[in-house]
């Protein structure tokens, strides 16, 4: 199964619209999409607007890979459980995000590898071809890194004592 | 008579939902030990930490005010009922508010930017400056001498 998320945010057409155009072509795959507010119904993948965290855990353990907004809670969650994450950016500039951080959130990370980036529509239907192609990274850890537990205890420390 | 013995020492751990709560969540290791309480903007969230007190207050952000008003009520009773020795939040709105009444009352307070934020600090995060003790980004490149300082992310 693959799991398509757009979050909380608002809606995010471009994305559901373009994974369900793929879906149409591709019966093979199942997928669950999350669409939000958006005006767009899919026909070619089982969908709800809203999933409370809970089940959106469920779902994330149960798909094979996982694409999504550039929204860093879905790409930590999917990262914990080493699934394969393709993320598109929302777009400020086509009122899909209040700023643009989505895009620096993208290819920052895409930059490091941890997730693959599509920039659009066009791009995104290029990697969905490719699909077969994508591997599952080993599962990040499920902590912050250590120089960051290790400040927060320093201060902690500094401020509170011994726990 | 019992001895009296110390409570522990308090933390309030602060985040709004989805992504704020995950970067919060993979923070726990570093709470160990003390008294955690949290407080967030989904009630189901307490199923996730069945051991911890977990409170709700209505989401908002800066550019809706009645919905701040109704968030600084919200923190304002969780920080008179939890009566917290440190403060600590990864965003977004609901953290810069606890923050604000933290600091007033002289509580230590601690500030990660969301690591989403990856070009320019959030604009809660550029006023928690003012409240925090330990201000903190995720991304060196926004590092600055005054703060916010760079130790490390979340991932």
């Amino acid at each position: 199964m693959i799991l398509v998320t757009v979050g909380t945010q608002g809606p995010f057409d471009r994305l559901v619209r373009t994974v369900d155009a793929w879906a149409q072509q591709h019966p093979e795959w199942s997928c669950f999409a999350q669409i939000g507010a958006g005006e767009y119904e899919p026909t070619a993948m089982e969908f709800a607007r809203t999933l409370d965290p809970n089940r959106f855990e469920e779902l994330l353990q149960e798909a094979r890979m996982v694409i999504a907004h550039a929204g860093m809670g879905t790409i930590l969650k999917a990262l914990e459980l080493g699934k394969p994450v393709l993320v598109m950016p929302r777009r400020a500039s086509l009122g899909e995000q209040r700023n643009e951080h989505q895009l620096a959130t993208a290819e920052k990370l895409g930059g490091r590898g941890l997730v693959q980036v599509a920039m659009d529509e066009a791009e995104l239907s290029e990697r969905l071809a490719q699909i077969d192609t994508w591997v599952a990274s080993k599962p990040i850890a499920e902590s912050a890194s250590p120089e960051l537990l290790g400040a927060l205890r320093a201060f902690f420390r500094q401020h509170l004592g011994e726990p | 008579m019992s001895p009296k013995v110390p409570r522990k020492k308090r933390i309030l751990a602060v985040a709004s939902g989805g992504g704020h709560w995950i970067q919060l969540m993979r923070l726990r290791p570093a709470l160990e030990g003390y008294d955690v309480a949290f407080c967030s903007v989904h009630p189901e969230y307490q199923a996730q930490l069945p051991n911890h007190r977990v409170y709700t207050v209505h989401d908002s952000n800066a550019s809706h005010k009645l919905g701040v008003l109704r968030t600084a009520w919200g923190i304002w009773r969780v920080l008179r009922k939890e009566k917290p020795d440190l403060v600590l939040s990864t965003g977004a709105a609901p953290g810069g508010l606890a923050l604000f009444f933290a600091k007033r009352r002289g509580l230590p307070t601690v500030w990660i930017d969301s690591i989403a934020n990856a070009e320019v600090l959030s604009l809660s995060g550029q006023k928690a400056g003012a409240y925090a003790d330990l201000w903190l980004t995720q991304w060196p490149e926004l590092a600055r001498e005054g703060g916010p300082h760079y130790e490390g992310s979340v991932l």
